[in-house]
């Protein structure tokens, strides 16, 4: 590897410096803020702060609402994270096999990513609506009620339905690329061993791609926490009765709707070190198993 | 031609000088579309009626959207003068002493004309303090009414012209409406949180919470889950199962008026305010009006309704001369012209007897406009029909529809469901009480 030796220290710290800033500026600093915050207790105006320690924390873990919330993530991080990447490796590979036509795939695929994701949240509202959506009115002919104002399933369904859609399109491209890098070679060597698709698929290219594979992981299931807020603020809102109030809704709500700052930052720290701690461990153990 | 040009010159700097002149006044409010507009019109009509204050209206989203925006404004030291503040607020704007100037001070101190028994007790008693001195100038007041479908009415039997008075009649009108084909439910609502169960409790002259429904001091906690409150949600829960009564969903139940605009539903109670609506959507059926029913074997009930929409608060940290800007704004706002054309235009609630009074041409000929009127003045305001102001209470409301959501669905009976509100909202309170302490 080639290394640039500066002679001076000032030039490589200048040179950092405006990247340096911004990570400070909006990165560093808010989460600095969180921390503190997370300690007080203060009124929606600011006139009267106290510090309380870990009352905030203590709190939290106390409230069954936060317990519920924590299983909501939980239940709707895997959910999101196995349909979008199930869906994107299906579609990938099945355009992997096309000759001409892969290139219009590849864009027409791409283009929900596009989409902003209060927008998708809205579309996927409308087709949904209870009242006015098409879906509902379809599902009715075939004797199900759907009604995610009221269910608590559905709403769920919906939810993860319209942030895996979003996600798909990024996965794909990224499933795509791996596919490509595997060498045709080692397929058909084994087509000629007398491997079927199906075996082929599961001895070849899936190891091949798991490094893909590994990096989507991380990507998505960081995805389906912080990202998803807008899907749901513009479907659900967190409702009905908490069951899609994830803990990055929860707190935004908590925050900045019911002005308790405390808590929400009290909350922004554990997501934060919930986080942190699932990325290690996928690079600490689930990493292993990734071949490059 | 150089004369000329000179002269607009100095013209331009004198239009220029006079408009620095001018005392800008910042009014963050939460009314978009219609009302928005005609916001702007009466915001217009002020400026152009002198030349000293220039008020700037800010759409700045919903209730919530703008309450926060004014708050983290507060924070930043960069805030508006004049915030609308949806009611469920108040608690928490109240609490802010120090944030917000009481509208009797500013109107005090800046020897504005200012007479608060002009106004309708029911309409600012709710933004009164113990002493009874107004804190917020009220806007756009609204109460909840039942509207009807006179049509289906005929149909079964009954006589379009009376609606039913008490609960009882409720359950039997709906009952032969049913029966009869005539419509396939009986009665939906909005607002469980605000029609079903806080003017519920006032109607019947029911507390909502301690020390005068949380008006008496942060020490206040919730207690609707008595006796009369238990057997409506109850007697709800009933009536969904046999088919009478439809959930419209939580907070405003947005599923609830489409239900009676196609006449699945026969009867649907919603906010007074939105009476131009439902009229332009019934158009194939006559529309009637009438007062919320009521329990008749509860002593006290019809006490009076209580009122919902925002007032304008005034924050303190801006320049004085604002402060004499908002005063005259505010006795621009509060005169009967005005008032009579905004609650006419809009549905709202007028807030001075002599807006109500410059309404009676208005309500001769729109009749059942003035049902929501003199709902909130068929009694004086009792301790539990004044209003209510808790902390932390839009999170409250969230709390209300959850555990009536989990009595719809049977996982809790009214009396569990009502424990859960108080325990729950009580928890809430508790917090808010600790940060304004």
């Amino acid at each position: 590897m080639k290394r640039t030796i500066f002679r001076n220290q000032l030039l490589p710290w200048l040179l950092l410096a405006p990247q340096l800033a911004i990570t400070f500026i909006f990165f560093i600093w808010p989460a600095a803020q969180a921390v503190w915050q997370s300690f007080l207790r203060e009124d929606a105006f600011g006139m009267k702060s106290t510090f309380v320690g870990m009352a905030n924390y203590w709190r939290l873990l106390d409230s069954p609402e936060y317990l519920n919330s924590l299983q909501v993530t939980a239940v709707f991080a895997v959910s999101v994270t196995i349909l979008s990447m199930g869906f994107s490796l299906l579609l990938a590979v099945a355009v992997d096999r096309m000759i001409r036509s892969a290139q219009t795939y590849t864009t027409l695929l791409v283009w929900p990513y596009a989409v902003a994701p209060a927008v998708a949240g809205i579309l996927w509202w409308f087709i949904f609506n209870p009242t006015i959506g098409i879906l509902p009115y379809l599902l009715d002919q075939v004797g199900y009620n759907w009604n995610h104002i009221s269910d608590k399933g559905d709403a769920m369904l919906l939810v993860v339905i319209a942030s895996a859609w979003k996600q798909i399109s990024y996965n794909f491209l990224f499933f795509v690329a791996g596919l490509q890098s595997i060498p045709a070679s080692l397929r058909e060597a084994a087509a000629i061993d007398g491997a079927g698709p199906v075996k082929r698929f599961f001895t070849i290219t899936l190891p091949l791609i798991s490094p893909t594979t590994f990096f989507l992981l991380v990507v998505n299931i960081v995805y389906a926490m912080f990202d998803t807020f807008a899907v749901i603020d513009s479907t659900t809102e967190g409702g009905p009765a908490q069951a899609t109030n994830i803990m990055v809704y929860k707190v935004y709500f908590d925050g900045f709707v019911g002005q308790n700052l405390g808590s929400s930052g009290a909350q922004s720290v554990i997501l934060m070190l919930i986080v942190i701690a699932l990325t290690v461990i996928q690079f600490r153990w689930v990493e292993k198993k990734v071949e490059y | 031609m150089k004369s000329l040009f000179t002269a607009s010159a100095v013209a331009l700097a004198l239009s220029a000088m006079s408009a620095n002149a001018q005392t800008e006044i910042q009014w963050w409010h939460a009314m978009g579309g219609e009302l928005g507009a005609k916001l702007e019109e009466i915001v217009k009509g002020f400026n152009d009626s002198q030349t000293d204050y220039k008020v700037v209206p800010s759409y700045k989203g919903t209730y919530p959207e703008t309450m926060t925006a004014a708050i983290a404004a507060f924070r930043a030291k960069e805030q508006p003068a004049i915030v609308q503040v949806f009611e469920v607020g108040t608690g928490t704007m109240m609490a802010a002493q120090g944030a917000v100037i009481p509208v009797h001070q500013l109107m005090k101190d800046q020897g504005a004309a200012f007479d608060q028994s002009a106004f309708l007790p029911s309409v600012v008693g709710y933004y009164t303090d113990t002493d009874g001195n107004m804190l917020s100038m009220p806007f756009n007041s609204s109460t909840p009414i039942l509207y009807y479908n006179k049509s289906v009415f005929e149909k079964a039997g009954l006589d379009p012209n009376t609606p039913p008075k008490t609960w009882a009649e409720m359950e039997e009108f709906s009952k032969k409406i049913i029966d009869s084909g005539a419509a396939s439910c009986g009665f939906t609502t909005g607002w469980i949180s605000w029609i079903q169960t806080e003017n519920l409790s006032a109607w019947h002259n029911q507390p909502i919470g301690t020390l005068e429904n949380g008006f008496g001091g942060l020490d206040a906690r919730l207690t609707v889950n008595g006796p009369v409150q238990v057997k409506h949600w109850g007697n709800l829960k009933k009536w969904a199962d046999e088919g009478i009564f439809k959930y419209g969903g939580p907070v405003g139940g947005d599923n609830a008026p489409p239900m009676f605009y196609s006449q699945e539903c026969a009867m649907i109670m919603n906010s007074s305010a939105s009476r131009a609506g439902v009229i332009a959507n019934a158009k194939d059926f006559e529309l009637g009006f009438g007062m919320l029913p009521y329990y008749d074997d509860v002593e006290g009930a019809p006490q009076n309704s209580i009122i919902g929409g925002a007032t304008l608060w005034v924050l303190s940290g801006r320049p004085d001369e604002e402060y004499a800007g908002a005063a005259k704004f505010f006795e621009y706002l509060s005169s009967p012209a005005v008032q009579a054309d905004w609650a006419s235009f809009s549905g709202y609630l007028p807030i001075t007897q002599a807006a109500a009074d410059e309404m009676a041409g208005f309500f001769g000929e729109n009749p059942g406009a003035d049902t929501g009127l003199k709902q909130i003045t068929l009694n004086t305001p009792t301790e539990n029909s004044k209003g209510l102001r808790f902390g932390n209470y839009v999170q409250i409301r969230g709390i209300i529809d959850e555990e009536f959501e989990q009595l719809m669905s049977g996982s809790k009976d009214a009396q569990g469901a009502l424990d859960g509100v108080v325990e729950r909202g009580n928890a809430l309170i508790e917090e808010f009480q600790a940060q304004n302490q």
